[in-house]
């Protein structure tokens, strides 16, 4: 099959509140993307671009950014969810042959709307809304849910918001880096039992671009390719109440597809780095166990043993993840620049040494609907 | 009408749903709107790579893909490139105030300009609203910083 390659990425920095408008940030992340990959607009095929109109605060928010995206003159295209569904996407885009290369922008300004609000929307108006659910309390079930399921208690939890703060320090695109205790997550503000403030990912304002190539277009950069090695999504059912919200079982099919194209047998021994959407704390350990890192209800042993620490078995969120900066709809792109930067070793303080392959995941939907997994090396 | 036979069908209303938004002018868009609102004149950007004037000012020229950063004054008079006469009420969700119909809808285009900037014109006179006619604009007396700064267009 033909190969599809990273060979550009791109992302501003992940903050509370940014003065630049929503088609500077796709500026800057597409430019820095396409000077990352030693190249120019004039080698960009195609561009599909990420974004929510009820987080842009108007309609078809992807025609906005058209000229900031670099499409003049080119086919555009929008995914309206996660960014690592924009890269799927832009990947498909460059398989089809239609196009050599794409280029694939996302952003959010999470500052300019009620986060709330927005997300209380996402759900069915008919039966669920007026109930005041939104990402939040929706996460809250389904932590106590995977509670229940597994056994975790809300220390466990605790531990991943200690990680991946203290990993942020090392990561300057990240919001919230941070040195901080257990304790220190049990006392902060509680949100929606069991979930404290520290368990909760901030909401953040940023942009993130990637460039995509097929074989035949990697010649117009300079830049060693980073290869997608395999690729998996699926998704679980949108009302709440259908699903076993403790099994990601979307997850395991979508981690499943991408281990048997990447030729991965034992993914705890075989990746060197996993990315993956820590929205809420407890969200990192119930992935684990979707991603086939720990068994069925074991997720919480996991973080306990310390082994996905940085400097351990295998570093789990050496970017700070969500947790630390949550731009919605980039936060799975930024999942797997992460990706591509530890793959090229260009990580900085927060290098795996030695990383040869590496896991970048993205969800859509309450509570994890939809799982992408991207299984990127050289 | 006969009525439908049958059981009754229900809908659910959204109420008076109301997402609010706090949207960033950035640099480019503030410098304008407070030229406005400070010395009642307009600028735009050129482009450094096809010489185009951008009005309202912004940061790409999407044709050259470049970051602009050159800004200069243009006039508050031009042409009208586009127009209609609305007969039909539109009331402005951010501030309640309906317009009174029928009015002028135009796209001018600064003199210095290369792009044309939407904005009401003071008739509603088909002889008059045109593609071609001189216009200038009329700014509100006292100004808050904002498009509304500028009260209309009016034919010259």
């Amino acid at each position: 099959m033909e190969k599809i390659a990273i060979v550009g990425v791109g992302q501003t920095t992940y903050e509370k509140s940014k003065e630049d408008t929503f088609a500077e940030i796709v500026f800057e992340a597409a430019t820095l993307a396409l000077s990352d990959a030693g190249g120019d607009i004039g080698d960009i095929d195609n561009v599909v671009t990420v974004s929510n109109d009820f987080w842009d605060g108007r309609t078809i928010s992807s025609m906005a950014v058209m000229d900031a995206a670099g499409s003049w003159d080119k086919d555009i295209s929008t995914v309206e969810g996660d960014g690592i569904f924009g890269a799927l996407y832009g990947m498909m885009r460059s398989l089809s042959g239609s196009f050599n290369t794409t280029l694939v922008v996302a952003h959010v300004k999470g500052s300019e709307g009620k986060m709330n609000l927005i997300t209380n929307a996402m759900f069915d108006p008919i039966y669920q809304r007026g109930l005041g659910i939104d990402a939040t309390s929706s996460a809250a079930l389904q932590a106590r849910c995977y509670m229940e399921a597994s056994g975790a208690i809300e220390e466990d939890f605790a531990l991943v918001s200690v990680k991946n703060h203290r990993n942020a320090i090392n990561n300057p695109y990240s919001q919230l880096p941070m040195e901080i205790t257990v304790e220190d997550v049990m006392k902060s503000k509680k949100i929606a039992e069991p979930l404290k403030l520290l368990d909760c990912s901030p909401i953040s304002d940023g942009a993130a671009a990637i460039i995509l190539t097929n074989e035949s277009g990697l010649k117009r950069f300079k830049k060693d390719p980073v290869w997608i090695r395999g690729v998996g999504h699926c998704s679980d059912s949108y009302t709440l109440g259908y699903r076993d919200l403790a099994n990601p079982r979307a997850l395991k099919d979508a981690a499943y597809k991408a281990y048997k194209m990447a030729g991965i047998k034992d993914p705890m021994k075989e990746l060197d780095a996993v990315e993956l959407y820590d929205a809420y704390s407890y969200m990192e350990p119930l992935w684990y166990e979707g991603l086939g890192l720990a068994p069925e209800g074991k997720g919480p042993d996991l973080i306990k043993s310390g082994a996905t620490n940085m400097n351990s078995d295998l570093p789990v969120n050496p970017s700070g993840g969500v947790i630390s900066a949550h731009p919605v709809m980039v936060a799975g792109l930024a999942r797997l620049i992460e990706a591509v930067l530890q793959i090229r070793s260009e990580a900085d303080k927060r290098q795996v040494k030695g990383a040869k392959t590496a896991l970048a995941h993205g969800i859509n939907g309450p509570c994890g609907q939809a799982h992408g997994v991207f299984i990127v090396g050289i | 009408m006969e009525k439908k036979k049958g059981m009754e069908l229900l809908t659910i209303s959204s109420g008076d749903m109301f997402q609010p938004y706090r949207w960033s002018v950035g640099k480019y868009g503030s410098k304008f709107l407070l030229e406005i609102k400070e010395n009642k004149r307009f600028i735009g950007v050129k482009c450094p790579k096809c010489g185009r004037v951008y009005v309202p000012p912004r940061k790409v020229c999407g044709r050259c893909y470049v970051a602009m950063d050159e800004f200069v004054p243009v006039s508050d008079e031009g042409e009208i490139v586009v127009c209609a006469i609305i007969e039909f009420g539109f009331v402005d969700p951010s501030t309640g105030v309906q317009r009174p119909v029928p009015y002028g809808y135009v796209f001018v285009k600064l003199d210095g300009a290369d792009t044309a900037l939407p904005h009401f014109l003071d008739s509603a006179d088909p002889e008059k609203v045109k593609v071609g006619a001189r216009v200038k604009a009329v700014f509100e007396e006292e100004c808050k910083g904002s498009i509304m700064d500028i009260k209309h267009f009016t034919l010259i």
